[in-house]
């Protein structure tokens, strides 16, 4: 899968920022996820050629962490929490409350690319829970009734 | 008191962030700006002071009076009443629910009260972001003491003679690792610090990574010192974008005052710190997976018969230890390895943090010695399970810990006494399960995260874990077999003996502690078809009691598919053809009315 789009300027500009060290391959691949939202292919072969890895070490990688994606994600992420302590107070009803409100299943972006649904495995703000995130906006204590309020305040700001 | 040392802390920990409290940060900078108060108190963001649930948190000092739950519209009261006329404002302080009073300073509650903070000692005191905070406190004098008035002999000494163990999970004794790793000359040696905190449920080396960066940064800069390091890495999580902003300013302003980089203060010692940050792989908290992914590669352990402080990082002798520990380090080195060995049990030394959280009233950090007992923590300190229903079993450990039933209510938080009851310390966190948590789902849903997080290199792990979780949906959906629950256990085995890292071979923990404990529950869903929790909904029906039920009607006017029908002051009743099964009537219902029953009872 080739995308012709993909402005490969930008991924010189993150490459010249480390020097062609294996050690700096993440750090360059969550750039590169950053900027383009996802790890295009095109990038894959730049970085191995700047890195003097195989291609597929650096897809090995892009496949392997979760914080790198194969494809492109939407403008807003919900990230809702599945940590224990979010678990045990309801985080699986919030969860099929935002995929309902949305119509996508976790993993999923919506067709006019504005949300994506991740399930996270604890945020770090069990006090809060059950909590959901988006765009590093924490909302704490987060019920059913209160999902699709907050989804519409982002979508009237798109 | 003068007004002239007055202080506004408002914590800005992730927790009150979350719950806007920069706002009420900002808010309290602006009102302070145009005020005519001769001496204008200084307004400090700090990291999280623990008790996250009920934040925003300010704390004035040195009054030592605590607000929570401070809102945008409190600050002018504050400022009016509290600091220029000296009067408390009762409606923000603390309601102590143990005794039933509201308190003015946070330290007289019972949350913080049987605390005792090492590793935490600034966190919620001092601005992480500022150097001369953490100098004003003590900070870098042990440093300056190992430098110049000690040799590596002996401060792996008195680490080795303080008792320090890991807090990370495996519970290793710092010392010998530190000695370990200084035997071996083949330079350069690492010191790596992880902060890839991955057990869902717990906090604390976020909140010391956000709330006190320089202590760890002592800590690391410490052991280098003793082992002949010069180079250091911090490995965080991908998730914690703040502990990583503060950890980035403190390392940079560290370097500035002569703490990091060449000739630190003057002794000709050598030290550079970076960070790297993870990728959301939850096997990168073992470390040597954590390692291999510092390298560039994907986090995959490989097997430990070299160990990491012989060969780690880049095959080089490496030092690895977790936020906490590093935490404790520095005041270790100041008071001596005694006055931490008086602290905690004979093995068991000095105090641990734990994240306590779940169905319980006090959910947040809680650092006691070890050796206090699990009621302690979760009634007097946690003051006792959400409304009051009945306690059933706390999850300690991560992922890979075990469940402890009410009959170990009185085990010793610590590392041994935790082991012999099937469960483990790991790092800390405690989640406290009440009536409505369903065991057999909680164990279907770690097997499932840890089915998730497999890295998939060894097959009992990889296979066995997801063999599991299969046989777990089928318990939880209503297609259980008795036969299922001696799988269970041989696949257990098998997984535990056969995966080379902790990952697997604790990852069948959870079974195997609710087998063993909550037997009779996985019994009722295979037999009795019923989820007395009321949490597998296939296995759960909901009917109103008629001799309980007062009529109020709450159920009927809350359910959400108007399943519930009957006239006002006379017994309602439940349609189960409408029914989804929510339990909403079940958790609103003022009289306990409203009864879970098992899918048999459904016709």
């Amino acid at each position: 899968m080739v995308d012709s789009s993909i402005d490969l300027m930008e991924s010189n500009e993150i490459l010249k920022k480390y020097p062609p060290e294996k050690r700096f391959t993440l750090a360059i691949l969550q750039d590169v996820q950053k900027q383009y939202g996802y790890v295009p292919r095109e990038t894959m072969n730049l970085i191995a050629e700047y890195l003097s890895q195989p291609v597929s070490e650096i897809y090995s990688m892009a496949t392997f962490y979760k914080a790198l994606s194969l494809k492109a994600k939407g403008k807003y992420i919900i990230k809702v929490c599945n940590g224990t302590a979010c678990h045990i107070r309801g985080s699986n009803a919030l969860m099929d409350e935002v995929a309902e409100v949305l119509d996508i299943i976790p993993g999923e972006t919506t067709s006019d690319g504005l949300f994506s649904i991740e399930i996270v495995n604890c945020l770090g703000a069990c006090a809060l829970a059950p909590v959901m995130v988006i765009d590093d906006k924490y909302y704490g204590g987060m019920t059913k009734e209160k999902v699709k309020s907050v989804i519409e305040e982002y979508r009237r700001a798109k | 008191m003068s007004s002239e040392k007055r202080k506004i802390l408002v914590c800005c920990g992730t927790g009150c962030l979350a719950n806007n409290s920069y706002n009420v940060y900002t808010k309290f900078l602006d009102r302070l700006k145009n005020t005519s108060i001769d001496v204008v108190p200084s307004v400090k963001s700090t990291g999280c002071n623990g008790l996250c649930e009920k934040g925003p948190v300010v704390k004035i000092l040195p009054d030592e009076i605590s607000y929570f739950k401070v809102k945008e519209s409190d600050v002018d009261e504050i400022v009016e009443k509290n600091i220029l006329n000296g009067e408390v404002v009762d409606r923000l302080l603390y309601f102590d629910t143990n005794e039933k009073k509201r308190i003015v300073s946070h330290k007289d509650a019972s949350f913080y009260k049987h605390q005792n903070k090492i590793a935490l000692r600034n966190i919620g005191e001092i601005d992480p972001q500022s150097i001369e905070d953490y100098k004003e406190r003590g900070g870098y004098m042990a440093l300056e003491k190992v430098l110049f008035s000690m040799t590596p002999e002996q401060i792996i000494k008195e680490i080795e003679s303080s008792g320090l163990r890991g807090r990370g999970g495996a519970g290793f004794p710092t010392g010998n690792k530190w000695r370990t790793c200084f035997q071996f000359e083949n330079n350069p040696k690492y010191v790596v610090c992880n902060g890839d905190e991955g057990d869902p449920g717990a906090f604390m080396d976020r909140s010391v990574m956000e709330g006190d960066p320089n202590t760890v940064i002592e800590g690391m800069i410490i052991c280098a010192f003793a082992i002949n390091s010069n180079r250091g890495f911090l490995y965080i999580r991908d998730e914690y974008q703040l502990a990583r902003k503060n950890m980035q300013l403190a390392i940079e302003s560290a370097m500035a005052h002569g703490y990091l980089g060449k000739n630190i203060m003057g002794s000709g010692f050598d030290f550079d710190l970076e960070i790297v940050r993870g990728g959301g792989a939850f096997v990168c908290g073992e470390s040597s997976a954590l390692m291999a992914s510092i390298e560039g590669s994907v986090g995959e352990p490989r097997a430990k018969y070299i160990r990491s402080v012989e060969k780690g990082l880049w095959d080089q002798p490496t030092v690895l230890n977790n936020v906490e520990t590093w935490a404790n380090v520095p005041p270790i080195i100041l008071n001596g390895a005694d006055w931490f060995r008086n602290l905690g049990t004979e093995k068991n030394s000095g105090t641990k943090v734990f994240s306590l959280v779940g169905k319980v009233k006090n959910t947040g950090l809680v650092e006691i010695p070890m050796g206090t007992t699990l009621r302690e923590l979760v009634f007097d300190i946690g003051g006792g399970i959400i409304k009051d229903r009945p306690f059933k079993a706390v999850q300690t450990g991560g992922p890979s810990g075990g469940c402890i039933p009410k009959e170990h209510l009185d085990v010793s938080m610590d590392f041994d006494s935790l082991n012999n009851i099937g469960s483990m310390m790991g790092s800390g966190g405690v989640i406290v399960m009440d009536d409505t948590t369903c065991m057999v789902e909680l164990a279907r849903y770690y097997m499932e995260f840890l089915a998730e997080e497999s890295c998939g290199k060894c097959t009992t792990c990889r296979e066995g874990i997801s063999t599991m979780v299969k046989i777990l949906n089928n318990i939880t959906n209503g297609n259980g077999k008795m036969e299922d629950l001696d799988l269970l256990e041989s696949l257990s085995g098998t997984i535990k003996d056969a995966s080379l890292c902790g990952l697997g071979k604790t990852a069948p923990n959870p079974v195997m502690t609710t087998l063993k404990y909550f037997r009779d529950e996985y019994i009722d869903h295979i037999v009795n078809k019923k989820c007395s929790a009321g949490v597998c909904k296939n296995l759960t029906s909901y009917s109103i009691d008629k001799d309980t039920c007062i009529g109020c009607g709450l159920c009927a006017k809350k359910c959400p598919t108007g399943a519930i029908s009957g006239t006002l002051k006379s017994p309602h009743e439940i349609s189960h053809d409408t029914c989804i099964k929510c339990g909403t009537c079940f958790s609103v219902c003022p009289s306990g009315a409203v009864v879970i029953g098992g899918a048999a009872n459904e016709n």
